[in-house]
């Protein structure tokens, strides 16, 4: 994004959301039309962060939208939850130009952890989904070398996941 | 001071004394014992004896002289590096501290010897002999004054003195491409190769800004260049041609800038990292031992060598001219990172290889106009 | 020589850290290259789960050692949100001046290691000299040097201690004049030029997409930096300049972090000018609320965050760390094509490798 170069400094708390807050309308409006059912619950939570939930069918195509269209060139952080009866991946995905910051809530049922990788997306997601992999257990489909990153490779167990509990000295 | 004088003084009372121990006690056992030892003290007393162990006390003299200096030349490198960094260096160990090195030798002494399984024995061992044993050689050829100097007995120099000192510089590199293959291990090999590079491609300038000096002498003894300096030391005409001495100096001897085949970011030690103790040691020693020799001759062609005010002996105006020489390295370590190695192989054949040869062409025109 | 794989690393002075590097090389040239971690996981955000707010605050201290302070306020920040407190301004300014003193300790430490990396043993004593200056403010501040628990939840631990405006006016002073003294031994070596310009090209978009931020990004001709895109505590009120330099290698990420150190100066003489009295700290309460929350602050390193859902007791359900090294290291392998293996040293040194909050 070009103007990312030369765009206005912020001068203030107050001016900054008269700037942008037509950026997040913007978002709220538009973008259950393109995705459709699959998107749901979006919500301006404050100035500069919109939050959404969304299907994990949907995820490549809302990842591709947002990058195209909406200028999000910067994905900060991919969490993963566990819920106990499901878990749940979070992404954080920034636009520079825009000041927003994008909420993504995607679940994932226990019998079913295979989520697409958004690493033809945003290149920065590859270490991000192979932790996820490594610590909760969930599967990416389309990633270039999805192996354990923090755990030796021979590691049986997924340590975050809530029926892993600390042994007693704890 | 006389090397030849002392040394002669010396070995005729050593011969003397064997001689007094074979013929004066052993002598007096009855015959034909008794005049078999007497024959044999007559033998040690002779002519040809005298001088051959008057040679080998020149020799140890000359080391033991050498040895003292290296000792002096780290500390001072240590405190003079210090200084730069703004820090104090070591200042517990003797007087100033002195004797910080000797704590630092014997601590190297007291380590276990490892030697790798894999690793070749025989260029393991003698990798470091042939290292130690060719610097300390180069220091037969550097006489300290007209009189320090390791002669014969009709009084005669290594003829050729700096050609021959050079020559044997130049054996380092054999040592340490055996050195840094032997020890089985890819960083060693890569680092051996590169410091053999380095080396062998920093003899040509250096070599060619001793050709210089040569135009203007004519003769290579060391004895003859330092006499032809009596009315003006070499490194002013030839001011270019020192300081690429000094430079080709530092890229021989490895050290910051040029040290990259033992850098420590990069290849831990470099070519010296399976060695342990003493021999490590060793090889840390002669470096300074190079250091020094280098120190040395370049003061003897450039810096006008022994010549100076009588108020000192001749030996104390070259080594001070040596230690300024010195410590001109050290200032330069304090203030330069290092060049990777393909930079220092351009410096060397891109850059000081033009110079040393625009260097030979203004001695050659000193010389054409006849100041010289 | 045939193309082979090299380990830099677990064990090498090089790295600083600990963590494997492979390169395949061809000779000289480096084809291909493999960052691989995990030698320091500790289980942070498993014992996260287990641990009341309160004790996680000196663990937070642990995710990166060399700039520990920012971690401890970005999750005390991260908690105050959830719980939705309010600070008082007094511990706000506190906050501000303790990140800008930890931001030039850690980028002098930077300093240091990179210039031992490149041979240069002298800019590394002077560097950890200087650090010794504010390493000595913060243990003023906090008792102690490295890892300092100062920000709590709710404000500060404590009040300035007396006479520290008038000492860390004078530490600042101080180090705007040896910055002069650094820049001259660095700028005008040709020698660290020749190791620094040309070397580790990482293009903006490439930046941008791999997810870097930091000094590695405002290096590679993007101005953006955390404390003025989305301020928080009193960034807004401060008026400083974001570093930004054009070409995109080592030299232009080692002027970025000195021209941040000169404007951490500038921050702090703000702070100690416009700081108002007051209490520095309010009571918290135990439990929190059900809900998420994210903190963003800007590390010495990058872009830091934390992802923090509670669930009504007094231990968070999930506390998610976003380190700015984990992202940069994974961007590793476009920086190091095509250059040499004696670069390796200088390329990774220019990213600031600091184990602690790769791993957690």
């Amino acid at each position: 994004m070009e103007s990312s170069s030369n765009r206005v400094e912020p001068v203030g708390k107050k001016e900054l959301s008269q700037l942008v807050s037509g950026f997040e309308r913007k978002l709220e409006r538009e973008l259950p039309l393109s995705i459709g059912p699959d998107l749901t619950e979006i919500a301006v939570k404050r100035e500069g962060l919109v939050s959404a939930r969304c299907n994990k069918e949907s995820i490549l195509k809302l990842a591709r939208l947002l990058r195209d269209k909406y200028g999000f060139e910067h994905l900060s952080l991919i969490s993963a939850v566990d819920w106990r009866d499901r878990f749940e991946l979070v992404y954080h995905v920034r636009s520079y130009a825009n000041y927003c910051m994008m909420e993504i809530k995607v679940p994932v049922p226990k019998d079913d952890l295979e989520v697409y990788s958004v690493t033809s997306i945003w290149k920065g997601a590859n270490w991000h989904e192979r932790e996820a992999y490594d610590m909760m257990g969930i599967v990416f489909k389309g990633h270039p070398d999805l192996r354990r990153i923090l755990l030796p490779e021979d590691v049986k167990y997924f340590p975050l996941r809530k029926d892993f509990q600390l042994t007693e000295e704890d | 001071m006389d090397l030849w004088g002392i040394s002669y003084a010396i070995s005729d009372i050593l011969m003397h004394i064997v001689y007094w121990i074979f013929s004066g006690l052993l002598g007096l056992l009855p015959d034909p014992l008794g005049g078999f030892f007497d024959g044999i003290g007559l033998w040690f007393v002779s002519p040809g004896v005298i001088a051959f162990i008057t040679m080998l006390l020149e020799a140890l003299i000359v080391i033991i002289v050498a040895l003292l200096n290296v000792i002096i030349l780290i500390w001072v490198e240590r405190k003079v590096l210090a200084r730069i960094m703004d820090s104090r260096g070591p200042f517990y160990v003797g007087p100033l501290g002195f004797f910080q090195n000797i704590a630092d030798g014997a601590k190297l002494f007291v380590k276990q010897i490892i030697i790798p399984k894999k690793a070749d024995k025989f260029g393991y061992q003698i990798a470091p002999i042939i290292f130690v044993g060719s610097s300390l050689l180069i220091l037969a050829a550097i006489p300290l004054s007209a009189d320090f100097a390791v002669k014969d007995a009709t009084g005669a120099t290594i003829p050729g003195g700096i050609l021959f000192a050079f020559a044997v510089f130049a054996i380092a590199p054999f040592s340490i491409l055996v050195a840094g293959w032997s020890e089985n291990n890819k960083y060693t090999l890569i680092g051996g190769m590169r410091s053999a590079a380095q080396m062998m491609s920093y003899e040509i300038p250096m070599l060619l800004t001793v050709a210089s000096v040569f135009l203007l002498v004519g003769s290579f003894s060391f004895g003859d260049v330092v006499n032809a300096q009596q009315n003006i030391w070499f490194g002013i005409p030839l001011f270019l041609g020192l300081i690429l001495f000094i430079a080709c100096m530092i890229a021989e001897v490895e050290r910051i800038p040029f040290d990259l085949p033992e850098a420590e970011a990069e290849l831990v030690e470099g070519w010296t990292t399976e060695y342990c103790g003493m021999r490590f040691g060793f090889f840390m020693f002669t470096e300074y031992l190079r250091g020094y020799a280098g120190c040395g001759i370049a003061t003897a062609l450039f810096l006008g060598g022994w010549i100076g005010p009588d108020f000192l002996p001749g030996e104390i105006w070259f080594l001070i001219k040596a230690y300024i020489v010195f410590v001109v390295f050290v200032f330069i370590r304090g203030a330069l990172p290092r060049i990777r190695t393909d930079q220092i192989l351009d410096l060397g054949w891109k850059r000081l290889l033009p110079l040393a040869v625009l260097n030979l062409l203004i001695a050659a025109t000193f010389k054409i106009l006849g100041w010289f | 020589m045939a193309e082979m794989w090299i380990n830099m690393g677990p064990q090498h002075p090089m790295t600083h850290g600990l963590w494997n590097l492979r390169i395949k090389v061809d000779g000289e040239v480096i084809t291909d290259a493999m960052p691989e971690i995990g030698y320091l996981h500790r289980g942070m955000e498993k014992i996260f789960e287990n641990k009341t707010y309160v004790q996680i605050g000196p663990l937070t201290d642990r995710l990166c050692y060399g700039s520990s302070f920012t971690w401890n306020h970005l999750y005390c920040m991260t908690v105050e949100k959830l719980m939705g407190l309010e600070i008082p301004e007094r511990a706000k300014w506190i906050r501000v001046m303790a990140i800008e003193l930890q931001r030039i300790a850690s980028h002098l430490m930077w300093l240091a290691a990179y210039a031992a990396d490149l041979g240069l043993l002298t800019g590394f004593v002077w560097a950890m000299r200087d650090r010794e200056i504010f390493l000595d403010l913060l243990q003023a501040l906090s008792g102690s040097r490295l890892t300092y628990n100062y920000a709590r939840i709710g404000g500060v631990a404590a009040d300035l201690p007396p006479d520290f405006e008038r000492d860390c006016l004078r530490a600042v002073d101080y180090f705007e004049r040896k910055l002069k003294e650094h820049e001259n031994l660095y700028n005008g070596s040709k020698i660290f030029k020749m190791r620094t310009v040309g070397i580790g090209i990482l293009k903006r978009e490439e930046a941008i997409n791999l997810g870097v931020t930091g000094p590695t990004l405002r290096g590679s001709n993007a101005k953006i930096d955390i404390r003025k895109d989305q301020p928080y505590e009193v960034y807004d009120e401060i008026d400083f300049e974001v570093a930004c330099h054009t070409d995109c290698d080592c030299w232009a990420r080692y002027i970025v972090r000195m021209t941040e150190m000169k404007e951490s100066c500038k921050i702090i003489r703000q702070t100690l000018q416009k700081m108002p009295k007051g209490p520095v700290r309010v009571k918290t309460p135990m439990l929190a609320p059900s809900g998420d929350a994210i903190g963003v602050v800007e590390d010495p390193r990058g872009e830091g965050m934390m992802y923090l859902i509670g669930d009504g007791t007094d231990r968070p359900y999930r506390l998610k760390v976003r380190s700015p090294l984990f992202v940069t290291l994974s961007a590793a392998k476009p920086m190091l094509l095509g250059y040499k293996v004696a670069d390796v040293v200088a390329i990774m040194g220019s990213i600031d490798v600091c184990m602690g909050e790769t791993d957690r």
